[in-house]
């Protein structure tokens, strides 16, 4: 195991796993949105546009957990200063940024027709775009400083301040009164006997560990990147880089 | 269930595929963006070996400024 924290066989297992990644994710959505867009029937309040929690709820989902990852990824190069930590942070920054606005923008098009306003200024809704903006002050902080060591602790720095947030955005539905629903989902319990009926719970499960293995499957991509960028001094990458072959479409 | 009814979403149809279009372009733009990321590190680093250069182990605003 201790093997692959070394970056130079951690991007070889990547390189490795990616594909086999890609390509179940990819089968999880297919079936996923099978059985929410067509399977599933239309909710007898709601009609058929709850179908857009098939997308929102894990992308909301995603939103934190990604975000605890980079938080995660963060304290762990801060503390033991490992490089695949930081890497980590890094690469989970975009990610979690764009899942961040997909729950934004995909709720905001559930609320017009269930709320009647695509926005309000309530407590879940606000706190997930201050998450939205944790994500881009950590990507444009580390953006502006040079030195990939100062600039992964001080990302780690604002991301481990932001997880403040997190507990917030989570139990904003119930400390606050407020448009958006209570979990339907939150706890073990609920899975076993949940508030929706399987053929709407199946999906939206689907869809969950599909959007969980993408991010995965990204993550170890981007990370490869960042390996290969922040490894470029040593003989292995060196290696890599004689034996790839000229990239198209790169050159100006 | 029709082609039609199906698309129709109840009526509910600009919600729905907007959403669902929205969340696909999001999924496609980090597959795409990573894929980009990886290439243009290889691409840089490449250059900069043709050009006969070691890359400098600190700074990457050089290497990555994108």
């Amino acid at each position: 195991m201790y093997k692959y924290a070394s970056p130079k066989n951690f991007y070889a297992l990547a390189g490795r796993l990616i594909p086999w990644l890609g390509a179940v994710t990819l089968l999880l959505f297919i079936a996923g949105l099978y059985l929410g867009l067509y399977v599933a029937p239309p909710d007898y309040q709601q009609g058929d546009s709850y179908r857009i929690m098939f997308i929102h709820v894990p992308s909301a989902w995603m939103s934190m957990f990604v975000y605890m990852m980079m938080a995660g990824g963060g304290l762990v190069g801060l503390v033991w200063n490992i490089k695949l930590a930081d890497m980590l942070a890094t690469a989970s920054a975009p990610i979690g940024a764009s899942l961040t606005l997909s729950a934004l923008v995909t709720g905001s098009l559930w609320g017009r027709p269930t709320w009647g306003t695509y926005w309000v200024w309530d407590a879940r809704l606000t706190s997930e775009l201050i998450l939205f903006f944790l994500y881009m002050g950590f990507i444009a902080l580390q953006a502006a400083i040079d030195d990939p060591r100062r600039s992964a602790r001080a990302g780690a720095v604002l991301a481990l301040v932001g997880v403040v947030n997190i507990p917030i955005i989570h139990f904003s539905v119930v400390w606050w009164n407020t448009l958006h629903q209570p979990a339907s989902i939150g706890s073990l319990g609920k899975i076993v006997s949940p508030s929706i009926y399987p053929s709407m719970l199946h999906p939206l499960l689907i869809m969950s560990v599909a959007f969980f293995l993408f991010y995965f499957t990204v993550l170890l991509i981007r990370m490869r990147g960042e390996i290969l960028a922040r490894e470029r001094h040593t003989g292995w990458v060196a290696e890599i880089v004689r034996a790839t072959p000229e990239i198209r479409g790169t050159h100006p | 269930m029709s082609w039609r009814t199906f698309f129709a979403m109840g009526g509910y149809a600009a919600y729905v595929w907007s959403a669902y279009g929205f969340a696909t372009v999001v999924l496609l733009w980090n597959v795409v963006s990573a894929v980009r990321k990886r290439r243009a590190v290889l691409a840089m680093l490449r250059e900069l070996a043709l050009a006969g250069q070691t890359p400098k182990e600190t700074g990457r605003a050089t290497l990555l400024s994108e």
